[in-house]
């Protein structure tokens, strides 16, 4: 399978990434490559194997349902690029 | 001359224990080599304050007879481990001034057992690359030269600083993590000892996600008893992990000097590529026969599925990173570029924030998730890389008690020698351990020779799950063997 100009830039927006063409275009050349490099997987014979889920089989540990962090609000906005109080601030979303 | 920065850590816990030098003295040593060796760009962020405030602590500590297990050792923290308070980026752009009010699981074991931080290692830009050239703070230059040449050599990636910083001796020893093979790669081309554990056994929590069915920390360091020390006080089982394994952390120390007497170890026929370098096939040639001469037993083996684990990993790999990057948004940390609306906030914040390479994974990774395409790529690649672990299972299961390989395809190479290659050239260095990360499985890469032209050589040694005290045990034998590799001359200070 191989991808076009227009499939890179619907591709960029479901990443949210700003491409130009001319990045669009060079990043074609380069996915197809890295897509024409994986091609081969399609020589292995996958009949009756279960993809893998976890590289470790181990039974996964329960604990209790319990609030045991919180009331953090400062520490959670400290990095934020815009913020006031303790709010992220974002361009408008709704009208 | 050997100098206080010249020791191991193990020769460290001896010298502090003796008093023969205090942490204080041992943190400025490492600071002042730290400052001399600027235009290596090892360090993006250097924590001398800290070093010296902990190393205070450690001087107390030790006058009071409560040293703990690292007390005083200076150690330098990889860019991608966050730490409290101090430049945690992932060597990228769009984290710019992100300083996390939280400490890393594997940090915090670390200043638990009395480390000292000297700083933040540069990396490739969240740990995607192989000769640390993707990092947004430039690139870090290998301690090592050829013999008869001046020219820039990469130190490998994505821990490029932590290798870089260790062979310089610019850190006592370092933390790394390693994604597809970004601790033994760079160990390997610096002369130094990198240890992938198995995934599972130190904590990620805290550590910024690359791909999450992957990334393992581990550390890097001067010589095998080191890591050893290290491994031993990153690992732990963590609440705030669930991946993390529930199985005591062994003393991995007690395990070195038990040699391979009796053991089987395995030589998959695999790993003999065509074209591989004449230099690379003489090291594994000589590994085996170390093994040999030391009691081991040397047994062919088949792993067929190997091939396809490069291939498999460029599905996997971007796909989970597609998935965790998605976090960076311009809103609740480092770089916002603004927009017209949210989504070109988004868009734009995101296409200046991103390197190239980290914009090529993660639109590979959007592709291969995407609508169509998920079973063809992704429920593939996962198919296949189920076939990687069961070659390796069945090897074991046969009795097999570690593997044998080369660690990497060449020595490090030529600082932009690789501007102009397409990406999958690249990729092609983490051919020899990738096999690894898909397998969930611990490998060591240990030094081991030079090449014609005086560069340092890996080989590795790949264990069962949570074995790693076997991998310490036979990296000894090839360590004792081989002798230690420093670097010759100090031409950046």
């Amino acid at each position: 399978m191989s991808v076009d100009k227009e499939t890179v830039k619907r591709v960029a927006r479901l990443a949210r990434i700003a491409v130009t063409d001319e990045e669009a275009a060079s990043l074609q050349g380069e996915l197809n490559t890295i897509l024409g490099f994986v091609e081969q997987l399609n020589e292995v014979d996958v009949t009756g194997i279960e993809p893998m889920i976890a590289v470790i089989a181990m039974q996964p540990r329960m604990r209790e349902d319990a609030v045991n962090d919180g009331g953090k609000a400062a520490d959670i906005v400290a990095n934020a690029p815009v913020r006031e109080g303790n709010f992220f601030v974002v361009p408008k979303v709704v009208e | 001359m050997s100098g206080i920065t010249d020791l191991t850590i193990a020769e460290i816990r001896d010298g502090l224990g003796r008093k023969q030098f205090s942490a204080v003295e041992l943190a400025k040593g490492y600071l002042a080599n730290m400052e001399k060796a600027r235009a290596l760009n090892a360090y993006v962020a250097e924590t001398p304050e800290k070093a010296l405030a902990m190393a205070a602590e450690s001087d107390k500590r030790i006058a009071a007879g409560t040293a703990r297990a690292l007390e005083g050792v200076p150690l330098g923290i990889k860019d991608l481990f966050c730490t409290e308070g101090v430049h945690s980026q992932a060597a990228s752009h769009i984290l710019d001034g992100f300083k996390p009010v939280y400490e890393s699981t594997v940090t915090a074991n670390l200043w638990r057992d009395g480390a000292v931080m000297l700083g933040k290692l540069n990396m490739d830009e969240f740990a995607m690359g192989s000769s640390n050239e993707t990092s947004y703070y430039g690139p870090v230059t290998n301690p090592w030269r050829s013999r008869n040449s001046n020219a820039p050599l990469v130190p490998g990636g994505s821990s490029g600083g932590s290798a870089a910083a260790v062979a310089a001796r610019l850190c006592a020893g370092a933390t790394a993590t390693d994604t597809g093979g970004s601790i033994r790669q760079p160990a390997a081309f610096t002369g130094t000892v990198g240890i992938k554990p198995t995934y599972g056994r130190c904590s990620r929590w805290g550590i910024v996600a690359f791909a999450s069915s992957l990334d393992q920390a581990g550390p890097i360091a001067r010589d095998v008893r080191d890591a050893a020390i290290l491994l031993k006080s990153m690992a732990s089982v963590d609440p705030k992990d669930t991946t993390s394994v529930d199985v005591p952390v062994p003393d991995y120390e007690a395990a070195l000097g038990q040699g391979v007497k009796g053991l089987r170890i395995g030589l998959p026929k695999e790993y003999r590529l065509d074209g591989m370098p004449a230099e690379i096939e003489k090291l594994w040639e000589q590994g085996k026969e170390w093994l040999k001469d030391a009691g081991a037993e040397l047994v062919d083996i088949s792993l067929p599925h190997t091939k396809y684990a490069l291939p498999a990993y460029y599905i996997v790999a971007p796909a989970e990173a597609s998935s965790n990057l998605a976090r960076y948004d311009g809103v609740r940390y480092g770089l916002r570029v603004p927009g017209d609306d949210v989504i070109a906030m988004y868009e734009n914040t995101r296409a200046a924030g991103f390197g190239k390479e980290v914009r090529r994974r993660i639109l590979i990774g959007t592709y291969v998730l995407s609508a169509g395409y998920y079973d063809a790529y992704y429920i593939r690649a996962q198919k296949v890389r189920a076939l990687i672990k069961r070659d390796f299972d069945l090897a074991f299961e046969a009795g097999i008690d570690a593997i044998l390989t080369p660690a990497t395809p060449s020595a490090a190479f030529g600082l932009a020698a690789m501007a102009t290659a397409s990406p999958i050239e690249m990729y092609l260095n983490d051919i020899f351990t990738v096999t690894v990360n898909m397998a969930g499985l611990p490998g060591i890469a240990v030094p081991a020779g030079l090449t014609g032209d005086g560069l340092p050589l890996g080989l590795q040694l790949i264990g069962r799950p949570f074995d790693e005290a076997m991998l310490f045990r036979a990296g000894e034998v090839i360590e004792q063997a081989a002798g230690r590799f420093p670097v010759s001359e100090k031409w950046w200070a």
